[in-house]
């Protein structure tokens, strides 16, 4: 196995050759991602970055209750919503969006949500075909920050996650808060508005060996049969994205208005219940405020956010019978016409949703705040949870996009495919794609209602 | 519910997601990856490449490093496949995030490994004045962790690179020992550490067979879920691994040694899902005797209460289902209603007639397949058939109207059973819910804690049932039908197999299933035997099977346990 040290005692030589670093081509060669195109174009440039992420929360809503009666601005806000009212200029609500099934079975609380994010629906996500349309996002958005995404999962378990490569890769979530903190803000952070700069040799040596890794692909790749070979090639190009992040510690961070290194978060408590809704809101709240600062200190300009599973795992600490099980046994009841417990469970969701919106907006950016530069896509896995509908799976749309897009409306999909959402998001953010979805999912169509 | 190759298909995806009076809540993890297949692409050929799992991973590092070398870290987690982490290390590979992680933990390794207080024993040498670089010193280190590390020889090639990093490293950063960091960090993020990438060697008999080296690492993750140790590994440098009589010798040596028993533990691990304990919660108000440390110690208990019975006492497989010596301590003591003097661990015998016999009373089995606020008969009936009789259950309809079957505060049904009966009612659930609910239903008298209890809202618990035909009263009597019933040795053999090769099963593996079961029978059904006929067998060291895997009708194609 023949070693080409060229590339790596390149790089070396700039740290050896005397005391200031002067890293050229090495350091342009890992700027430049799979496709050639410039990582770090509109970093430090005048456009402040536009971000992306998703919102996800399990088990819906109660249509009647949820879905305003008013179309366009100023959409009034029925009992299920009410808690988005000091956010709703940021956020659209979009309604009557549909998942076909095409004749497939409707798999709970899979069909919906693997349909909303790849664009078809599968009996599991195992058995997905493509990337989530939040993954083609990140490999356009991503490559001009240290992590292309953050994936997160307020419910403490890592493998909570709705971010898939393709079946047998998910992106695997960062679970806990501390874990969140620790990985933005641990010894790799930079801070951008240091007052000077001076390149540590330690990334430079840590990118070296990982060339020295790159460098065995090809020899191996010809060893192996095709899935073998494709797996081995993710794993490969795993190992190019962190050289190319290493590479990026080595340059002097653009300045970032707004980002403050916060302080590390109390550890959780070993007992605490995340299952209980309240603990999950606190635990939810204090990551998505790490997240923002993180976005504000272009640590990652792509996120997904999970809230609760889908089928939520959520109950209230002390009952038998949590918010899943609630939505399915819970009798109507018949003086007000809906599942009163259920319903009171969807108004807390939408507090959580509320909350995270809110922290985006905190944060000030350039003439207006972070989230004027930031388009999040929330979604459920069902719209009336009661029976697995997904028909209308609630969508709901904030930020600005960096101008691109008009908040604060009310869009009414009218049996239109989900897809829709996931299509615009990617025209918005600039992967270059004119249809997606599969099947009778398939559309050319986004909501051209909301783009500015 | 027939023989070994009938298993019923359904409809493949096995996720029994919103079924039964029960499940609904578990659907929390109803998207979880841990489920079922991969694309159909992924299964029609025999994968050579499996990644390590994280026990693995850590395995090797104490094994190399010794145990005083932490891995701190969080991994990317293991993906199960038809029902066992092993299969799905041929299906996973490392993501981006996971790739990080892996690089953060391979660092942390190595600076522990080359601090002042590591370095004498795990280095053992330092540049010398006519080598003031440490180029000699650098290639002792790699020829000898080399070797461990990649679980065979470094190349003269890789051998270069990793004296040459350490050199450039060395000078970059001012520091001998941090060089050699670095080209360990690299080495701990390779391709070949991380993954079990077979390479082919010589034919036996008209097989394929992989070369020795990948021999040693079969053997090795098999029976002890370990990397080959030194003598393993001398052994494949001799060749020895090529010759059956000599692999005969070395896999006695190796069954007889104290390792087996983590080989058998980390197979039964995977097998019966008890690394999902790691991720029980159960509400503290209900079930206030119930912790995360009661979680662990009762998966340890089953994994202790196993090896007891199928490694120290070489025992039969069936007796799982029907032993009342089970392991015990402080912890577990008060749930089970036993008191416990001792510290630490011991073991306890439940008199005949006690309720609590076999597998399905402990509370491994029992808390880990119901709600956080109650039981399920449903998931547990489920878990025991696709996890002990290897059957696939389908998901449920969409729209289903649990209404009555779930109101726990019913006037009139005041049992699980009562409202599950109702549900028996509808003809489109009762084709799955005859399938589980029975066999949930005799460990009712167990709570969502495990603990026993014999009333319900005030009312008797009814356990009848009937397994294969035949009238059962309560869970120690469903274990002793299972004690008589051949379906769970065939899901056995069938799942050891599949462990072993890391793969789904295909149709070329029928002939040596069917004859691991026939052998397994004619030896008493002792694991130990099943263990080393497949070490024994030709099959077990082939590099990609002459036909391809392709999917046997009537076979488990998809996922064993779902999501819940």
């Amino acid at each position: 196995m023949a070693q080409d040290f060229s590339r790596r005692g390149f790089m070396l030589k700039g740290i050896l050759g005397g005391a200031s670093v002067t890293l050229g081509l090495p350091i342009l060669d890992a700027m430049l991602n799979e496709n050639g195109t410039a990582f770090a174009a509109t970093l430090g440039g005048a456009p402040l970055p536009v971000r992306f992420g998703t919102w996800f929360w399990g088990c819906g809503m109660i249509p009647a209750r949820f879905e305003p009666k008013s179309d366009g601005a100023n959409y009034d806000l029925p009992p299920q919503l009410a808690p988005i009212e000091p956010v709703r200029q940021h956020v659209s609500v979009l309604t009557g969006f549909d998942v076909m099934l095409d004749g497939k079975g409707n798999l709970p609380h899979i069909s919906g949500n693997t349909a909303a994010r790849t664009g078809a629906p599968a009996d599991t996500w195992q058995a997905i075909e493509g990337p989530t349309f939040d993954m083609l996002i990140a490999d356009q958005i991503g490559g001009g920050s240290y992590f292309r995404s953050l994936e997160l999962s307020a419910d403490g378990n890592p493998r909570t996650s709705h971010s898939f490569r393709n079946g047998s890769s998910m992106n695997a979530t960062i679970p806990s808060a501390a874990e969140l903190y620790q990985r933005i803000f641990g010894p790799d952070f930079r801070d951008p508005n240091a007052a000077s700069f001076t390149p540590d040799p330690k990334f430079i040596v840590r990118r070296s060996v990982l060339s020295g890794v790159s460098e065995q692909r090809a020899a191996l790749l010809a060893r192996v049969g095709s899935a073998d070979r494709a797996r081995l090639d993710q794993y490969f190009t795993s190992v190019r994205e962190m050289e190319g992040k290493l590479a990026l510690q080595l340059q002097k961070p653009p300045p970032a208005e707004a980002c403050v290194r916060p302080d590390a978060p109390a550890p959780l408590r070993a007992s605490a219940d995340l299952t209980d809704f309240e603990t999950r809101k606190a635990n939810h709240k204090l990551m998505a405020e790490l997240l923002a600062m993180a976005l504000a200190c272009n640590q990652t300009r792509a996120f997904n956010m999970n809230f609760s599973t889908a089928a939520s795992d959520l109950r209230t600490a002390g009952d038998t019978t949590g918010y899943h099980q609630t939505t399915h046994e819970e009798l109507i009841d018949r003086s007000v016409g809906y599942q009163r417990v259920v319903d009171s469970f969807a108004v807390r969701n939408m507090e959580a949703w509320a909350e995270f919106v809110a922290a985006m907006a905190a944060i000030r950016e350039g003439d207006g705040s972070l989230l004027d530069n930031m388009l999040i896509v929330a979604h459920s896995d069902v719209s009336y949870a009661k029976n697995h509908d997904v028909a209308g799976i609630p969508v709901m749309l904030a930020g600005r996009a960096g101008g691109k897009v008009k908040p604060g409306l009310h869009v009414r999909g009218a049996g239109e495919p989900i897809t829709r959402v996931g299509l615009t998001a990617q025209q918005l953010m600039g992967v270059p794609v004119d249809s997606w979805g599969t099947d009778a999912m398939r559309t050319n169509r986004p909501i051209n209602e909301i783009i500015a | 519910m027939k023989g070994t190759f009938t298993m019923k298909t359904g409809r493949g995806i096995a996720i029994l997601l919103a079924a039964a009076a029960t499940v609904p809540l578990v659907l929390a993890g109803a998207d979880r990856p841990s489920i079922a297949a991969v694309p159909a692409s992924h299964a029609d050929e025999a994968s050579t490449v499996r990644r390590i799992t994280e026990p693995q991973y850590r395995r090797a590092i104490t094994d190399i490093f010794g145990a005083d070398i932490k891995v701190v870290g969080r991994f990317e987690p293991d993906l199960r496949v038809d029902g066992l982490l092993a299969v799905g290390t041929s299906a996973v590979s490392i993501t981006s995030g996971g790739l990080e992680q892996y690089e953060t933990i391979a660092r942390n390794i190595a600076e522990q490994v080359v601090a002042p207080d590591h370095r004498a024993s795990l280095i053992g040498c330092t540049p010398a004045a006519a080598d003031p670089a440490g180029s000699a010193c650098a290639g002792q280190v790699f020829d000898r962790l080399g070797l461990r590390m990649l679980r065979r020889p470094l190349a003269p090639a890789e051998r270069a690179a990793l004296v040459a990093t350490t050199l450039e490293s060395a000078r970059a950063l001012g520091d001998f020992h941090a060089g050699l960091a670095a080209a360990l960090t690299g080495l701990l993020t390779s391709p070949d550490f991380l993954f079990r990438i077979d390479r082919p060697g010589a034919p036996e008999q008209g097989r394929r067979m992989v070369d020795g080296w990948s021999k040693a690492s079969r053997l090795s993750f098999f029976l002890w879920n370990a990397p080959p140790d030194e003598m393993l590994l001398a052994a494949a440098a001799k060749g020895e691994l090529d010759r059956p009589e000599a692999r005969a010798r070395l896999v006695a040596t190796m069954i007889a040694s104290p390792r087996f028993a983590d080989g058998v533990r980390a197979f039964f691990s995977d097998f019966l899902h008890l690394d999902d304990i790691d991720l029980l919660a159960k509400d503290a108000r209900i079930y206030p005797a119930f912790s995360s440390a009661v979680a662990a110690d009762a998966r340890e208990q089953t994994l202790r209460t196993i090896t007891d019975l199928l490694v120290d006492r070489q025992g039969d497989y069936r007796d799982l289902f029907t032993t009342r010596r089970i392991a015990m301590n402080r912890t577990l003591g008060p749930l089970y209603d036993v008191p416990v003097a001792e510290r630490g661990w011991t073991f306890h015998q439940f008199p005949d007639g006690d309720p609590r016999a076999g597998l399905f009373t402990q509370i491994s089995f029992l808390a880990q397949h119901s709600h956080p606020g109650r039981t399920s008969p449903t998931l547990r009936g489920k878990a025991i058939q696709e996890i002990l009789l290897c059957e696939t259950i389908p998901a449920p309809p969409a729209n289903v109207n649990f209404a009555v079957v779930q109101d726990v505060d019913n006037p009139t049904l005041k049992t699980t059973r009562a409202r599950l009966q109702a549900h028996l009612d509808d003809e489109e659930c009762a084709s799955c819910h005859k399938l589980t609910d029975p066999m949930g239903l005799a460990l009712e008298k167990f709570d969502g804690a495990g603990q026993f209890r014999t009333t319900e809202h005030g009312e008797a618990i009814d356990t009848t049932g009937s397994f294969a035909d035949t009238h059962f009263d309560g869970a120690a009597a469903l274990g002793r039908l299972f004690q008589r019933n051949p379906q769970p040795i065939d899901c056995l053999v069938q799942s050891t197999w599949r462990y072993a090769m890391g793969r789904r099963l295909a149709a070329f593996d029928k002939p040596v299933v069917a004859r691991l079961n026939a052998d397994f029978a004619g030896t008493g059904y002792r694991m130990v035997d099943l263990i080393r006929a497949i070490a024994l067998s030709p099959q077990f060291y082939e590099y990609e099977p002459a036909s391809p895997p392709a999917r046997m009708a009537g076979w488990p194609a998809l996922a064993t346990k779902g999501a819940m």
